[in-house]
């Protein structure tokens, strides 16, 4: 446990200034967020407490807004407002909303009507009554509004780092991606503690005598623009083009590491989900992007694979690999998982991945016309024998393996299956795997490498160019150290690659990562 | 001076307020009475524009309140509610100030004033920096009182306003209103539900029934001269003891027999009301002690036998009218 919290310790003090640049970000892009939503919040409020008849389609609206799941808000906003902070502060300020609105209008319908029945009829104006009767008595509401709409903006900004608009969500994705609990611990520790602080401050402001309600007037708006400012939008530097990287891609050897150190390409990152990558490649907001190659938007977004003149990305081969344990309790259960081997290409795959990717095709559909294409597909049996649960991780290629994985095992033996998708990244599926919350999902060679068992850099360099060494080497590691079985390879290899859009590519002849270090560097 | 003319007032198709005329002359205080729904807080509330009148004219002072800025000629009419309204937010010093704020008075004039009534409405002084809700609930009803006071407005409305307190508080207050003398020059209108509050503090009572006047006139007009069964019904329950409160020795003193001279006597002033002069009279043992009352030169005796007596002439004299 010491252990742990030192080298916690050391990460942070390592990556301090990353982590201090991160944390400003986070601050600014929560409170630049909260300002304009209070901004428009908080008129909108006091207006449907006096339009009664729009009380409720405008807190309908804003109570829409907030169930929209924030990644996919995040996600809405791309098309209109590209990506990076303006989306990100555009979506936030939405999710602020709905407590803002509607705490601004409960205050003020809140204010006992004898109150401002009196203030009416002493002859006050209506702007008298407002700001001297009803938005003093209803602060403590506002305040609480306010407060509510604080902690849920911190929580999701981290979200914003899916987006490339940064904050502490690039510790705790990156973390996630790369098996790394301290960079997850560095950012998530100080984004629940943003939470606490800034909860506990506001508590406080909220209980803050009413008589004083006149000071939080001024002094709200002055503080939430000094922690805006905190959100220095990433400044301009260095190359023209712009390069958008997954957490994961950030953080790996294979990744971003691996492109400093072996090609010194020095190019401008942002972070960015692979979710949205693509389309912000295609929409031009992005120039270079890390990809997989077998991705279907590959095809569907026009890019080109740039070639990896010096290998730096390992193979990627696709294998289900599955508990020990499991396999001897079912012995049935490999050879019908080691039917498809063999089965899938890459061109194969890509295909499949386009028909789900981007003609939006159910991950089912698509994996039940390829296995009836290829002759495999069996009615399914009485699945009485028992339950195998797989997992897959947060992608389309994932989702229509375990669909084709399911499917096999049904027709092929009597067992049933339950899948549970979308388990984030490699980190989650795997530590679900060793705790027997799964008993197999499908990975990749060079993942079970560089990500899982991590071995000295010696020992990477020395099978890292031949696909056969790096599934050996896996699969008798995985094997010593987990209990867990990697099974034949599928056929494909879903490498690391670095993208461009292809009509660019061309205009400016770039063809390998070389080529693209060399434009970068003349440029 | 308030006068309303032909008055109404619409919500939909139901009629709140039917096309009613009075007026409250210069320090007048007229209550109007009724059961609730009957239209008379709408009627009060009408005068001060918090309820725009669909049909009719009222004037405040000579001045048609339809052809001023609303928020104007609030500030020159008092207005006390039932749920005192004070502002949570502001001490009392700083509730009883807010009209001559908004008239902008300098700082010593509000300062004074304040002060004034805080005495004047027998409240301390250290009150004044206390928030309402640190206050009794007649203090607040008090308080209420001198915001509505504070910048002189020659006409005062009340809605109710001893209806939020215990019926003891209630009597108490009830008696120090009475007295104070900044409410006896003003013209009042004050809204109430209770026959009893109606009758004490109203030179007229206007009882009022589904948004209409049912009878307007003086406590007396209405128990001995109801015009119709509703205004019996109303004042039924209470009506002997309302009827000796409402006369008074000097509405009887020819009907009394002259005094007899002796010593021993105790004098009971002529402006008391048969029911306070019943009530000195039983308080006293054993009837050792008499009692006259003296009204420029003449003596009349008090006795229960014989003011009973003139009671029963005096109410006969009203059937024969």
């Amino acid at each position: 446990m010491n252990e742990q919290q030192q080298t916690l310790w050391n990460f942070m003090a390592q990556q301090s200034d990353k982590l201090l640049q991160q944390t400003l970000a986070h601050i600014g892009l929560t409170f630049i967020s909260l300002f304009l939503s209070i901004l428009i919040g908080i008129p909108t409020g006091i207006w449907i407490s006096r339009k009664k008849k729009w009380s409720g389609p405008v807190l309908g609206i804003a109570g829409i807004l907030q169930t929209i799941p924030s990644i996919a808000l995040l996600g809405f906003m791309i098309p209109l407002l590209g990506i990076g902070a303006r989306p990100a502060i555009v979506a936030l300020m939405l999710y602020a909303f709905l407590p803002i609105i509607r705490n601004t209008y409960t205050g003020i319908i809140g204010v006992n009507a004898a109150v401002t029945d009196a203030a009416k009829g002493m002859g006050m104006s209506p702007s008298q009554i407002l700001f001297k009767v009803e938005l003093p008595l209803a602060m403590p509401v506002i305040l609480a509004g306010i407060r509510t709409a604080t902690v849920i903006n911190v929580g999701v900004a981290t979200l914003a780092a899916y987006i490339a608009a940064g904050g502490l969500g690039e510790f705790i994705f990156g973390g996630i991606a790369l098996n790394n609990t301290n960079m997850i611990l560095a950012g998530a520790i100080p984004a629940a503690l943003l939470a606490i602080i800034f909860d506990f401050l506001l508590a406080k402001a909220q209980h803050f005598n009413i008589k004083k309600a006149k000071t939080a007037f001024i002094a709200i708006p002055i503080i939430l623009i000094a922690l805006s400012s905190f959100y220095l939008l990433p400044s301009a530097i260095g190359s023209k083009m712009l390069a958008g990287f997954t957490p994961e891609f950030m953080g790996r050897s294979d990744g971003y590491l691996g492109l400093k150190n072996k090609y010194g390409l020095n190019i401008r990152t942002v972070v960015i989900s692979d979710a949205v990558m693509y389309k912000a490649a295609y929409e031009k907001q992005l120039d270079v992007i890390s990809g997989y190659s077998t991705d279907g938007r590959l095809k569907a977004y026009d890019l080109v694979v740039l070639k990896d003149d010096k290998t730096i990305f390992p193979p990627y081969y696709a294998a289900p690999i599955v508990r020990e344990e499991v396999l001897e309790k079912y012995p049935e259960l490999e050879p019908a998982l080691n039917i498809l081997s063999g089965k899938i290409n890459d061109s194969i795959m890509t295909e499949l991945n386009y028909r789900v990717d981007y003609l939006k095709q159910s991950p089912e559909k698509v994996a039940r016309d390829f296995l009836t294409q290829q002759k495999l597909y069996k009615k399914p049996r009485n699945g009485k024998k028992g339950i195998i649960q797989m997992g897959s991780k947060i992608f389309g290629e994932q989702y229509i393996l375990l669909q084709i994985y399911a499917i096999l095992l049904k027709g092929n033996t009597d067992l049933s299956v339950e899948t549970k998708t979308g388990l984030g990244g490699t980190k989650i599926c795997f530590d679900a795997l060793t705790n027997d919350q799964i008993d197999l999902y499908p990975e990749y060679t060079g993942t079970g490498l560089l990500v899982v068992l991590q071995p000295d850099n010696h020992t990477i360099q020395s099978i890292i160019g031949n696909k056969e060494s790096v599934f050996d080497f896996v699969q008798k590691e995985f094997m010593r150290k987990y209990h867990i079985k990697w099974l034949k390879p599928i056929g494909f290899n879903n490498a690391y690659t670095l993208m461009m859009r292809k009509k660019q590519a061309s205009d400016l002849k770039i063809r390998t990562i070389s080529e693209l270090k060399m434009y970068i560097d003349d440029n | 001076m308030i006068r309303l003319k032909n008055v109404s007032k619409f919500y939909k198709s139901t009629k709140a307020v039917d096309d009613i005329s009075f007026e409250v002359k210069e320090g007048e205080t007229v209550v109007l009475l009724g059961t609730s729904g009957c239209g008379k807080t709408t009627t009060l509330r009408m005068i001060n524009r918090l309820v725009e009148p669909s049909s009719g004219k009222i004037v405040v002072n000579g001045q048609n309140i339809l052809e001023q800025p609303a928020e104007k000629m609030r500030r020159g009419i008092g207005y006390v509610l039932q749920h005192h309204g004070l502002f949570p937010h502001y001490t009392v010093a700083e509730n009883i100030s807010i009209v001559p704020n908004l008239l902008k008075w300098s700082k010593d004039k509000i300062i004074n004033r304040t002060r004034e009534l805080l005495e004047k409405l027998q409240l301390s002084q250290t009150l004044g920096d206390l928030y309402p809700s640190q206050l009794s609930g007649g203090q607040q009803q008090r308080v209420g009182l001198a915001r509505a006071l504070a910048a002189y407005p020659p006409v005062l409305l009340m809605d109710e306003p001893l209806g939020a307190l215990d019926p003891v508080t209630r009597v108490g207050i009830r008696k120090e209103f009475t007295t104070l003398d900044e409410l006896k020059r003003k013209t009042i209108l004050m809204v109430t539900h209770d026959v009893q509050e109606a009758f004490e503090l109203g030179d007229r009572v206007c009882l009022m029934d589904k948004g209409k006047i049912v009878q307007i006139g003086k406590a007396t007009d209405l128990l001995f001269n109801p015009i119709n069964d509703f205004v019996r019904s109303f004042i039924k329950e209470q009506h002997f003891q309302l009827e000796l409160e409402n006369i008074f020795i000097n509405d009887i003193w020819s009907l009394l027999p002259k005094a007899i001279d002796g010593t021993n006597e105790n004098k009971i002033s002529p402006e008391n009301s048969l029911w306070q002069v019943l009530e000195t009279v039983s308080a006293r043992q054993q009837g050792f002690e008499r009692f006259v009352s003296i009204n420029n030169n003449d003596k009349k005796q008090i006795e229960i036998a014989s003011l009973m007596a003139a009671y029963t002439q005096y109410k006969n004299s009203f059937n024969h009218e």
